[in-house]
């Protein structure tokens, strides 16, 4: 933009300090366009507002899960099980189901209160709602924000696994899109709950022990898959978290996942995430427009 | 008053209804609002006043009716029609983890508005709604009036012309009520529509060129304040106290004074012309009431007279 010269300024006809708003037409238009962002940029402005917090977690989350279980109990592993682990050592082995449950982790807690928050406690949908944004927009900009809350945690999360020698393979990095995507896989649908639910009667907190707990635990996070009781084997094979480190391990270290297997893996993690993304839609556009 | 606002309605409604299951929460209620005018829904709570109030914020579909604003259809064009409304909601959701100016911000952001806009904006709203110096404060720092007057300014973010306003007072006290009284008023000579809702009659007196009196999501009456006092009630009430256990008992000898009478459990109300009359009246009857008080009629004994109940209960 140039100057204005004193006869744009007439032109216009608007005094210098009280500019005026474009016609509601065009903020319809723009916002038909760009709403998820718009909707986005007002969801990471509120997390910036305690972006130290995140940080800080982000950072000590990492260095203490690869310290206490990376380290002190791979150090006892790797004298009595060396080769157990596809000819790596059990740092990492670890490191990349370390990596996609923190990213899922934080997806839990992303995708529950602050969703309870924007219908009932603080009502913050309800701002957006009466705005020219539709209720699909604010669930695709919260989605956004998360997505890119997740990404930077894992980012961190990745950085420190490969400071602590844990992602010996050249592609490793690329376990941070599958990570995020192992998130949204778990976090969209939860998304869809949490919307639906209209009372906290303590459901997230059960979600949290009976749900996100034994996921963590069982989805051959600390062990292979296989080495669990064939009864027990499906809790991997409907987790997030299994399909995730599988495809991680792949990335970090060459272990070893046939083709089609890995194709499954990330088509099992994308149907999920369309899944719960699409049902959330419905329960948005339904809470919110009643 | 000064003004006759003419043209056609920015806001038009008929045979508006929206059912739950079976519960008629709004009732095939007809209005039209000029541009510039302030229309209030006068009713009880439940009335169907909000759910009224979200059809025409292009947030809630309609069961049946037609609605049009600046006529459009909210549920065709929902972005056209909210980019043309500023909307402050019966409870707040300002976001409690922005800070104060952040707020106004964020929301413009909403109409697609550039910052170089929004900023000064931003600086004159907080002027507007007496905020200025709360501008990095914190929202959950503020209080109940200070939170309704930072809505109002982010209502106001996009110029909007036309202002819902839903029970906008409700829960404040009476010294931030007028404070944000004058604020709207300074906003309705402006030129900007204000459509409120609210069971205060002295809300609606103060600010509605015009107001409907619904109930059970009906329309009871239509009118300017003034119109509904002339054509429902008397010029004068006398308010009567005989003692809780009296009223009732006493109001059979009070038969034939004034035009009507109305037996409350804590008072009766005499309905006249000259409330004095009517009180020499009384206690030439040889009655002596605890207390007695002429006042003038008001909307609540429009409400009273057309619903048999009372506004706020």
């Amino acid at each position: 933009m140039t100057d204005p010269t004193p006869a744009r300024v007439q032109e216009t006809a608007a005094p210098p300090y009280r500019p005026s708003a474009h016609p509601p037409a065009v903020s319809a238009a723009r916002a038909r366009t760009f709403g998820s962002w718009y909707y986005a940029e007002h969801v990471l402005r509120s997390m910036n507002s305690y972006r130290w917090t995140l940080l800080a977690s982000s950072v000590g989350t990492p260095v203490l899960y690869l310290f206490a279980m990376g380290v002190g109990l791979a150090t006892l592993v790797d004298r009595t099980a060396a080769g157990a682990f596809g000819g790596v050592g059990y740092l990492a082995f670890l490191a990349p189901a370390l990596l996609a449950s923190a990213t899922i982790m934080t997806a839990a807690t992303e995708f529950t209160y602050p969703v309870m928050d924007g219908f009932k406690w603080r009502r913050v949908y309800y701002g957006p709602h009466a705005s020219p944004l539709s209720t699909d927009q604010i669930v695709n900009g919260h989605i956004i924000a998360i997505t890119a809350r997740l990404t930077a945690t894992t980012i961190i999360y990745f950085l420190i696994v490969a400071a602590f020698g844990a992602s010996p393979s050249a592609a490793g990095a690329a376990a941070i899109p599958v990570a995020v995507l192992s998130g949204l896989a778990f976090g969209l649908p939860l998304m869809a709950y949490s919307a639906g639910v209209e009372e906290d009667k303590g459901q997230f907190a059960l979600v949290m022990r009976f749900v996100v707990t034994p996921m963590f635990l069982f989805s051959g996070t600390f062990f292979p898959l296989d080495t669990l009781p064939v009864f027990l084997r499906w809790i991997g094979w409907i987790s997030p978290l299994w399909h995730g480190t599988e495809l991680g391990r792949a990335l970090t270290y060459g272990y070893d996942v046939p083709a089609w297997l890995a194709v499954v893996h990330v088509l099992f993690l994308l149907v999920l995430a369309v899944i719960g993304w699409r049902r959330a839609r419905t329960v948005y556009a339904r809470r919110l427009g009643r | 008053m000064s003004t006759t606002p003419s043209g056609p309605p920015v806001i038009s409604a008929q045979q508006l209804s929206k059912h739950y299951g079976d519960f008629r929460a709004v009732d095939g209620i007809s209005f039209d609002v000029p541009a510039g005018e302030s229309f209030g829904l006068l009713g009880p709570n439940g009335a169907g006043k909000s759910t009224t109030m979200r059809m025409i914020g292009g947030v809630s579909q309609r069961t049946s009716g037609r609605l049009t604003i600046m006529g459009l259809d909210p549920e065709e064009h929902g972005p056209e029609v909210r980019a043309h409304l500023g909307v402050v909601p019966q409870q707040d959701n300002l976001d409690e983890e922005l800070r104060v100016r952040d707020n106004l911000l964020v929301y413009g952001r909403y109409f697609g508005l550039p910052m170089s806009y929004l900023r000064p904006k931003a600086d004159e709203l907080l002027e507007f709604a007496q905020l200025t110096d709360k501008a990095t404060a914190k929202v959950d720092a503020l209080s109940g009036g200070m939170k309704r007057r930072l809505t109002i300014a982010r209502s106001l973010i996009n110029e909007p012309k036309i202002l819902l306003l839903d029970e906008p007072t409700t829960g404040l006290d009476p010294q931030a009520r007028h404070i944000l009284w004058d604020r709207l008023f300074r906003l309705k000579e402006s030129g900007v529509t204000l459509i409120l809702t609210t069971h205060y009659m002295d809300e609606a007196e103060q600010l509605c060129d015009r107001l409907v009196v619904v109930d059970k999501g009906r329309i009871m009456a239509e009118g300017s304040p003034a119109q509904l006092i002339r054509d429902h009630s008397t010029r004068e009430v006398l308010e009567l106290r005989f003692g809780s256990e009296r009223n009732t008992t006493v109001a059979a000898e009070l038969q034939g004074i004034g035009e009507r009478l109305e037996p409350l459990p804590d008072r009766v109300l005499i309905y006249a012309d000259d409330g004095e009359a009517a009180l020499e009246q009384v206690t030439s009857r040889g009655l002596r009431p605890i207390t007695s008080l002429v006042r003038r009629s008001s909307l609540e004994d429009v409400f009273l007279r057309l619903t048999g109940r009372s506004l706020v209960d």
